[in-house]
């Protein structure tokens, strides 16, 4: 007992001096990030093939990209500005997956929520600048919130699966929201939407948004260009912040987590697993409904059709490329919305921008699947693979 | 004839009906090919990707061999079957893609999925040349033999001046039925869909019958691009697919993973969206947008009321791990 206790007391385990723990956390730290580095690369290099089999030039063309999306202050802030819908709908497909479930659905809760923001901009005069503008993000928040939570309550209590549900509800939304932006027939039988702007010429959109509504310019770019920065980006950001620390930080999170990993033992645990579907649900949805409204009230100034075709998509990539991480999300949405910004650029050298649909797959895959990084550049790296992100069709 | 003051004639009900068999065949194939998917315990969003790949690949195949010297090809019979088969096989080779990233690289079924139907878009939207044109689509297999006016013309009309692929397809249906239930492969199927494990001690090679599968599955869901390119719209658009897999999944869950379920899933869906093409000419004046929502409301309806708990395949979406 006593010799135990003895060299217990005095040996500890060996104090890491700070050099060891700088090594050892750049050791870490490359290693997390050379999956994803060299996945990018691989992408970046079958893309060439493409665009050598398209008879054009690769070189030409990547330099586009980069030089439109990064290398102009112009370029730059529209990369920036398509990364704020795109932090907030990816936010709203990874939260989703912390909790088990697979919201397909972003798109539509983006598109609920821009036109609840479009109306809120408009049908409200005379209010100060900063209430109209938080009455139009939550206007949108709500909207897109109720879109996400209907699947969610259909998941909880009739066993409906969430991936059909919130597909069938994009496009319910794509429809309603047509509806009420169309312009009528021209012969007056059929009246003209709710929210449709008579003033707009032969365009499908709203009315425009006041400019009390608008968001807050932040970084002006020099003229002629356009497109300023605005409190959008900040917003997408402190909505990561939060959402991380919800995740990780709160009672709700750690039991959204818990119904995340396994349902069945968070139930007997004592978690209500069916309210915590309905809220996972409406929260992502109010998520993406913030994506929507940032669009509206920042970049667009009214809801057209097809404003975020496609948004709502990009974020399942965004998010799982992130691995549901809320911090990660804003690098990968950067990533996108750069890309995005950039390929208006690469068109220029003759390449078709679907090429980084094509290199947004493979990255995803390279890093969904890091062994085939691994056997291509011989190199060993702790990859997790075999991850699963949510739970099979009805279970639950 | 009139119901509910609307006037309905024989010519609407044969055009809905004709429409409702147009959108239910790339439908049903879908569904068939996320079942056997799925009963092989493998989840299959890339259905969606799938069809694209296909439907792309039988365009391109049309058009090149349309404007071939080779004399072959000049039957339009011969081309057009070649087309089919290429498109068939592409199909197949992305459900082999996707089983390889599920079963080899144990990536999540769901991310294997999105990554196919990205890479579809994109490979279809990058090659994808607008000037591309072919010598027409596959003609009717039979004609229908009674003579207008006669009573049976109109159901010779919806009966007849189909294409192979839409009667294929309800034979593949039938087939699939019986073979799932009644044969050697198909209780194997269903046996590695509920429990690889207990299958792989019987000594079935979960694998080999996980990749023979997904290789069907893929092919069915190219079946159903090929009649997207080359029976219905006859030509390839970006996109086309509109979101096709993805209903057909839903059909599938509908069906509750049962063939012939799945097929009345999609005759309804279809039917669904006939009706909406043809309310005007019915004579009933709403907002197209409103009519247009109904199909996916009711799915969602029925989904939630009617199939509710189904219950799928024990082991989907799970990577096994042979011992």
């Amino acid at each position: 007992m006593a010799t135990i206790a003895k060299s217990g007391a005095v040996k500890g385990p060996p104090v890491p001096s700070i050099a060891t723990k700088i090594v050892n956390s750049l050791r870490d730290l490359s290693n997390t990030l050379m999956i994803p580095a060299l996945a990018i690369l691989t992408a970046i290099l079958v893309g060439s093939v493409m665009i050598l089999l398209a008879g054009r030039d690769p070189i030409a063309a990547y330099t586009g990209l980069v030089e439109g999306a990064w290398l102009e202050p112009r370029g730059l802030v529209q990369s920036l500005l398509k990364t704020s819908p795109l932090i907030l709908s990816g936010l709203a497909v990874g939260f989703a997956f912390k909790g088990g479930l697979f919201n397909i659905g972003a798109q539509g809760q983006l598109i609920v929520g821009s036109v609840a923001a479009a109306w809120a901009g408009y049908a409200f005069s005379g209010l100060p600048s900063w209430l109209h503008i938080i009455l139009a993000m939550g206007a949108a928040a709500i909207a897109g919130a109720l879109w996400g939570a209907i699947p969610g309550a259909l998941k909880a209590y009739s066993g409906a699966h969430e991936v059909i549900t919130t597909i069938m509800f994009n496009f319910i939304a794509s429809r309603i929201a047509e509806w009420m932006i169309s312009l009528g027939s021209a012969d007056g039988k059929i009246p003209a939407g709710p929210l449709a702007d008579p003033n707009s010429g032969a365009i499908s959109r709203t009315k425009p948004v006041l400019d009390s509504a608008r968001l807050p310019v932040v970084f002006e770019v020099p003229p002629p260009s356009v497109p300023n920065l605005n409190i959008g980006l900040f917003i997408a950001v402190a909505a990561a912040i939060l959402i991380m620390l919800l995740v990780n930080r709160t009672t709700f999170g750690f039991e959204l987590r818990m119904v995340g990993l396994n349902p069945s033992a968070a139930q007997y645990a004592g978690v209500n697993v069916k309210r915590l579907t309905i809220s996972t649900m409406a929260i992502a949805g109010g998520l993406a409904g913030l994506a929507g409204a940032v669009q509206t009230l920042g970049i667009n100034g009214y809801y057209e059709a097809n404003q975020s075709l496609g948004l709502g998509f990009d974020s399942i990539t965004v998010s799982l490329l992130a691995s549901n991480n809320p911090i990660g999300i804003m690098f990968s949405a950067f990533m996108f919305g750069s890309m995005d910004q950039g390929t208006t650029r690469m068109q220029r050298s003759g390449v078709a921008p679907e090429l980084i649909l094509v290199i947004q797959a493979l990255i995803l895959m390279f890093i969904a699947a890091p062994q085939i990084i691994r056997w291509l550049y011989r190199v060993r790296v702790s990859g997790k693979g075999g991850q699963k992100l949510s739970t099979g069709w009805g279970q639950r | 004839m009139d119901i509910l003051g609307l006037t309905i004639t024989t010519g609407a009900v044969i055009a809905t009906l004709n429409a409702t068999i147009r959108q239910a065949i790339p439908i049903t194939l879908g569904s068939q090919s996320g079942l056997l998917s799925e009963r092989s315990s493998i989840v299959n969003i890339g259905i969606e990707g799938m069809m694209l790949m296909a439907a792309f690949s039988g365009y391109m195949m049309n058009s090149y061999l349309s404007g071939s010297d080779i004399s072959t090809f000049a039957d339009d019979n011969m081309r057009l079957g070649v087309c089919v088969l290429i498109g068939v096989l592409t199909g197949g080779m992305m459900g082999l893609f996707h089983a390889l990233l599920c079963i080899r690289y144990k990536v999540d079924h769901i991310i294997s999925g999105t990554v196919v139907n990205i890479l579809a878009a994109g490979v279809t939207g990058y090659f994808y040349n607008a000037q591309t044109e072919t010598k027409g689509k596959i003609p009717p297999l039979i004609s229908n033999p009674w003579e207008k006016g006669d009573f049976l013309y109109n159901v010779g009309a919806v009966l007849f001046d189909k294409d192979i692929i839409t009667y294929l397809t309800f034979v593949i249906v039938g087939i699939i039925a019986f073979a799932l239930f009644r044969t050697v492969w198909g209780l194997r199927t269903l046996s590695i869909g509920e429990n690889p494990r207990a299958a792989d001690t019987l000594g079935i090679n979960v694998y080999r019958l996980q990749y023979t599968n997904l290789f069907f599955s893929g092919a069915l869901a190219g079946l159903a691009g090929a009649y997207l390119t080359l029976a219905d719209v006859g030509v390839f658009e970006r996109g086309m697919t509109a979101g096709k897999g993805f209903i057909a999944l839903a059909v599938m869950i509908f069906g509750k993973w049962h063939p012939v379920g799945a097929l009345m899933g999609a005759l309804l869906f279809g039917f669904l969206t006939a009706l909406q093409s043809q309310l005007q000419f019915f004579g009933i004046v709403v907002p197209h947008q409103l009519v247009a929502l109904i199909p996916y409301a009711v799915t969602v309806i029925v989904l939630a009321g009617f199939v509710g708990r189904a219950r799928p395949p024990a082991h989907v979406g799970q990577a096994y791990e042979v011992e």
